[in-house]
């Protein structure tokens, strides 16, 4: 029989520490949705999302069940919708419209994929649906949007970049009676991963199967309370603390992953390894830097501290699942996160400390509120800043920012739920931008991309 | 299928004949019990056949939930694949 203490240890981590699985994602192609007549193709859409995601949330809540863990959302991703719009041309918001109307039919949390693959330069469709973000988050609640604008092999796309710093003002402003929260579900992506189960940058990449399972996990509170039973400890020790942690927090993942999979019939795709933080007291990723013995998340070696963290957290979980992928990593979203909330409004935690950050570990500049009147050049060239990281490390980086319209620094927006709330934070250099982001073309892949 | 099922609180007479009589009316199967005081709290776990069970797993779960409340001990019922896939490879 299984060890009492090995019982406990599970129980403790679900019923105090916030384990929890954060999603499974049901990735779905859309390819064979296409068609030439508009309303033709929005009527494939509804159908098949209804059709495959039917049973995804009543699958998930009785695996939640069965198994004692929650699972926090349910989501679908979908074929780049840009991809649709070529197809068809028309305006891309009657998709948006169609993807909403089918998340609202199967209830699930969110729906990603009104997006565009656009590292290398727009094809038809991508212009379109690009220009459309702004209407189509203002006027849908559980659509998601992301924008690939750079790839390690292709380089940077600086027309894309101009382009989503007008794009994410745009959105600020047509959702600034609710906080602004449209830039809460618009990211923009360098390297963006094909598979990625987490929101807002979750697409269904055209070389997956027709329809696939993944599932993102969480456990930041497991892996602080851990660390908390060893204050002194060297940091091989902490190292392996976290592993063995992730080890056992990824386990989860693969065991609801594969058993949701199984009971839908659908193959399953990916265990995404990673610390998602969420606004609960406990569930905090800047928690666990300061349990390493960091007096607030944002002083100097706090970019070490999460090195270390990121790297045990993929090699604790690559072992404990068949297939590893989507971003796998710490992620560190600001207004998502209670340590980070509280670092950002004490001024301990800055953006250029949190753009260093995030050369070593998941994603990027992410869920960050900055001032309402920033200049969209301004917001282009945090996008290209944060892109260039991701070029030239081969990793995935995004941007997620929200520009407080009508709010200064100091004052806060709230999202709700998952999404959480902050601060603006003060961007520390207000000298123009302009002139670089208004020059355009591409900025050439490094060397790194030439492996073959 | 095999479920564990933990009961955590302030040792005193009769949790484990309640416990297992909760088990008999719903004919699920006690396989182990192991008992044990952790950080002096009194920990009984419970590993029990439920292949033949009369209800449903949601209504168990509920059944145990409500007698934990009313002997003033918290009781969870779980999946066993959970607790095997955590600590086994």
């Amino acid at each position: 029989m299984l060890n009492i203490q090995d019982i406990m240890e599970t129980i403790t981590m679900i019923q105090e520490e916030n384990l929890d699985i954060r999603t499974i994602t049901m990735g779905m192609s859309l390819l064979d949705c296409a068609d030439s007549d508009l309303s033709r193709s929005c009527d494939k859409i509804y159908e098949k999302i209804t059709r495959l995601a039917e049973k995804l949330v009543v699958t998930g809540e009785e695996i939640e069940r069965t198994y004692g863990i929650p699972i926090i959302h349910k989501r679908v991703a979908v074929t780049p919708i840009a991809m649709l719009a070529a197809a068809s041309g028309g305006d891309p918001v009657r998709y948006a419209r169609t993807l909403e109307r089918a998340s609202r039919t199967v209830g699930v949390n969110f729906i990603g994929g009104y997006s565009a693959l656009v590292h290398k330069g727009f094809s038809a469709g991508d212009l379109a649906l690009i220009r459309s973000i702004p209407e189509a988050l203002a006027e849908t609640e559980h659509i998601c949007s992301s924008v690939n604008v750079g790839s390690t092999k292709a380089g940077l796309n600086m027309d894309a970049v101009g382009m989503m710093g007008r794009i994410v003002r745009e959105t600020a402003e047509r959702t600034a009676g609710q906080d602004c929260i449209g830039c809460a579900k618009l990211v923009v992506f360098c390297n963006a991963p094909e598979d990625n189960p987490f929101m807002a940058g979750a697409f269904h990449g055209v070389g997956e199967p027709d329809c696939v399972l993944n599932v993102g996990v969480s456990g930041p509170g497991v892996v602080r309370a851990a660390l908390a039973k060893c204050p002194d400890g060297d940091l091989t020790e902490v190292a392996d603390i976290i592993k063995r942690t992730a080890f056992k927090i990824t386990r989860m993942g693969q065991l609801v992953g594969s058993e949701a999979s199984r009971r839908l019939g659908v193959p399953f795709g990916i265990v995404d390894l990673s610390l998602a933080p969420t606004p609960a007291v406990g569930d905090s990723v800047a928690h666990i830097l300061e349990e390493m013995g960091l007096e607030v998340c944002g002083t100097h070696g706090t970019t070490a501290a999460l090195a270390l963290l990121n790297d045990a957290v993929k090699k604790g979980g690559v072992m404990a699942s068949s297939h590893v992928g989507g971003l796998s990593g710490a992620f560190i979203p600001v207004t998502e996160d209670a340590g980070m909330i509280e670092a950002a409004r004490s001024g301990d935690l800055s953006i250029e400390k949190l753009e260093a950050m995030t050369a070593v570990c998941s994603v990027g500049l992410d869920m960050i509120v900055i001032p309402g009147d920033t200049p969209a050049e301004t917001i282009s060239a945090i996008i290209a800043d944060e892109a260039a990281i991701g070029m030239v490390n081969s990793k995935t980086t995004a941007v997620r920012v929200i520009p407080a319209i009508g709010h200064a620094e100091g004052e806060e927006l709230s999202f709700g739920g998952l999404l959480g709330s902050g601060p603006v934070m003060k961007l520390h250099n207000d000298r123009s931008s302009a002139r670089f982001i208004r020059r355009g073309g591409r900025i050439p892949a490094p060397m790194q991309s030439l492996k073959n | 299928m095999r479920a564990i099922i933990s009961v955590i609180g302030t040792d005193r007479v009769g949790i484990l004949a309640s416990v297992s009589t909760a088990c008999a009316e719903a004919n699920v199967n006690i396989v182990d019990v192991t008992q044990s005081v952790l950080q002096n709290m009194f920990v009984m776990v419970m590993l029990v056949d439920i292949t033949d069970m009369s209800v449903d797993f949601p209504i168990l779960q509920q059944k145990m939930n409500a007698l934990g409340e009313k002997i003033g001990m918290v009781i969870h019922v779980m999946h066993e694949d959970i607790f095997q896939s955590m600590h086994r490879i």
